[in-house]
């Protein structure tokens, strides 16, 4: 699959939400392009979640507008949106023993719709979407039996074979080991290159230093910072998010922080 | 599919992998079961009919060859009207107790579900009380009794939309509330009924039977049932996407809460028609799911007919039991309730598997 030039591009403008009197997000704006990996940083109850589930359109701001390509969200049908633009929940047990297969058979529904089951074009995207993620060798395994980051890796193929170019992740390395912390976070990386647009929430800073190009802040519901995660993540943005005072090691080209 | 040498973008086979292959072959193969046991409980009664007699019979009756006149006639009237149309609701109202089971498990993302939940034979129950204290004629007792059970279900789906966005947990908490009330309302009509006469045929009606199938019921109700079976059988593909949760489902396209309400709509209508031709019939609902999903798989496009088939067929070999066992004729339910605990007993441990 080769790169495209160019994709839709996830556009918020001004997202204001309210739960009663309590403010989730205030004056919110960013851009997710092809080729960003985004990480979205926040402590808990900073609002990601929320933030998340009106990018995808699950929920209205009261203010402000989420454009699709330059169209409004909240005016484009659900399965024309579903084509553009994917989601990865965290990894969950269903409660039926499906196969991975027949999971990332779900990545058709906004193409078959509800009534038609997959025809040719729908198992060669199946059948790509196993192989970017390498698990095609789990493709006849029962989900319900599979490791959490196996299971995250079946939630990205599915996204992929949705074909959407933009791709929005909930926590995708919450729970993984480290090793499949690292290679998830390579794999949405090489997603990004190939044009992809990525945003995933983490708790991890170094996760957003290491894997990638843009580190969006959240802090009691506004953005504290947009910018390449570098300059935006530091011993002090630590301490003002998490309350933790930490110790800032560079080795260049990396940066680490450990307690102080 | 699990041959790890065979790359995955020249897998065009994937579309029939031999395990799908073999779980159809378990469908077929459920399927002429169930056509060879609805021939033989033809056979079946007090007035036993020999097998080759039986075929014989029914291939003159479809028009293939002859068969003695004189006989013709006897067998007619015990086979064709009196057997026949038994046979069918015991399958009919098998295929949809366990179609309507399969549907409310996928709804509620939740392999212990029976479609009771919902308060549909909780309301089927107290219509027909209602209509027995009230002495209504034989046919209306059922239709009075469907109407309250999907009155039920509309209450307890009421009940759940008072909330703003319901979640599945609200929407059982409404089926509760409204199972609690139409069983009061039950004990209210039993309390009134005269315990001499009515009481034991409301109680004798609430174990479910096929021995009182009223050929008027089953003229209206039969079809609309055959049909609302096919139509779930149909829908598999949907009620798959119904196991994914709200923001996946959406974030895929799918309109999950219209699409939610119409399969339980569809499946309380089932539910509420099979009681209408033979009363509670307990059990049925919850186990043939679960052992058709051993069989097939979790997908919905082959379970619910695997499950409608073996459902019929569950059904008919009680029915079958129940009339030939003693001379008198035993409660369908007791026998669908005896077999199907010890079945679940039985299968239980496989059954555990993914999802405990």
């Amino acid at each position: 699959m080769s790169a495209p030039a160019s994709g839709p591009v996830l556009e918020a403008r001004g997202l204001r939400y309210a739960l009663g009197p309590r403010s989730i997000l205030d004056d919110i704006s960013l851009r997710v392009r092809p080729g960003d990996c985004i990480a979205l940083l926040g402590a808990n109850g900073a609002g990601k979640s929320t933030l998340l589930k009106i990018l995808l359109g699950l929920l209205r701001p009261q203010a402000g507008e989420v454009l699709l390509d330059g169209a409004p969200l909240s005016g484009l049908g659900r399965r024309e949106v579903a084509r553009q633009l994917a989601y990865v929940p965290q990894s969950h047990t269903p409660s039926f023993p499906f196969t991975v297969t027949q999971i990332v058979g779900q990545g058709r529904l906004p193409f078959t719709g509800l009534g038609r089951a997959l025809g040719t074009d729908d198992w060669q995207a199946v059948n790509q979407a196993l192989a970017d993620m390498h698990i095609e060798h789990l493709a006849g395994r029962v989900y319900t039996e599979l490791s959490g980051g196996e299971r995250q890796r079946v939630l990205i193929a599915r996204a992929l074979a949705q074909q959407a170019r933009l791709i929005l992740l909930d926590e995708p390395i919450t729970g993984l080991d480290y090793g499949h912390q690292r290679r998830l976070l390579d794999h949405l990386q090489r997603l990004a290159e190939r044009g992809y647009g990525i945003l995933a929430t983490t708790h991890r800073p170094e996760h957003a230093l290491e894997s990638a190009n843009r580190a969006l802040v959240l802090h009691q519901g506004r953005l504290l910072a947009d910018g390449a995660p570098r300059e935006v993540i530091d011993a002090g943005l630590i301490d003002r998010l998490y309350q933790v005072k930490v110790r800032q090691i560079e080795v260049l080209p990396h940066r680490f922080f450990v307690p102080s | 599919m699990n041959d790890l040498s065979t790359p995955a973008s020249s897998c065009v086979d994937c579309r029939q992998p031999s395990r799908a292959d073999f779980r159809t072959r378990w469908f077929w193969g459920g399927a002429s079961l169930l056509l060879g046991t609805t021939i033989l409980s033809l056979a079946l009664g007090r007035y036993a009919v020999p097998l080759a007699e039986l075929l014989q019979f029914l291939g003159a009756w479809l028009g293939l060859g002859n068969f003695p006149h004189e006989r013709y006639a006897l067998l007619h009237s015990l086979v064709v009207e009196v057997r026949l149309p038994r046979v069918l609701a015991a399958i009919l109202v098998g295929a949809g107790l366990s179609v309507s089971g399969a549907a409310y498990q996928a709804v509620f993302r939740n392999p212990l579900v029976s479609p009771g939940l919902l308060g549909v034979l909780s309301g089927c129950a107290f219509g027909a009380a209602l209509g027995m204290v009230l002495g209504l004629g034989g046919a209306w007792i059922p239709l009075l009794g469907g109407v309250t059970g999907l009155l039920a279900v509309a209450v307890g789906v009421g009940i759940a939309s008072l909330f703003h966005n319901p979640s599945i947990l609200i929407l059982v908490l409404g089926g509760i509330v409204s199972n609690a009330l139409f069983n009061a309302l039950l004990s209210v009509v039993k309390y009134l009924a005269d315990p001499l006469d009515q009481l034991p045929s409301i109680v004798y009606w609430m174990l479910g039977s096929l021995s009182a199938v009223e050929s008027a019921v089953l003229a209206w109700a039969a079809p609309l049932l055959a049909l609302a079976i096919l139509a779930m059988c149909l829908l598999g593909r949907a009620i798959d996407a119904l196991s994914l949760s709200d923001e996946e489902a959406l974030s895929l396209g799918v309109p999950v809460r219209r699409l939610r309400y119409g399969i339980i709509a569809l499946a309380t209508l089932i539910s509420a028609l099979t009681v209408s031709i033979a009363g509670m019939v307990g059990w049925v609902g919850l186990l043939i799911p679960h052992l058709a999903r051993l069989l097939v798989g979790p997908a919905n496009a082959r379970l619910v007919p695997m499950s409608a088939c073996l459902g019929g067929l569950f059904l008919l070999v009680a029915d079958d039991l129940a009339r030939t066992l003693t001379r008198g004729e035993i409660p369908l339910g007791i026998l669908t309730e005896l077999l199907g605990a010890i079945a679940f007993v039985l299968v239980l441990n496989r059954v555990r598997r993914g999802w405990l």
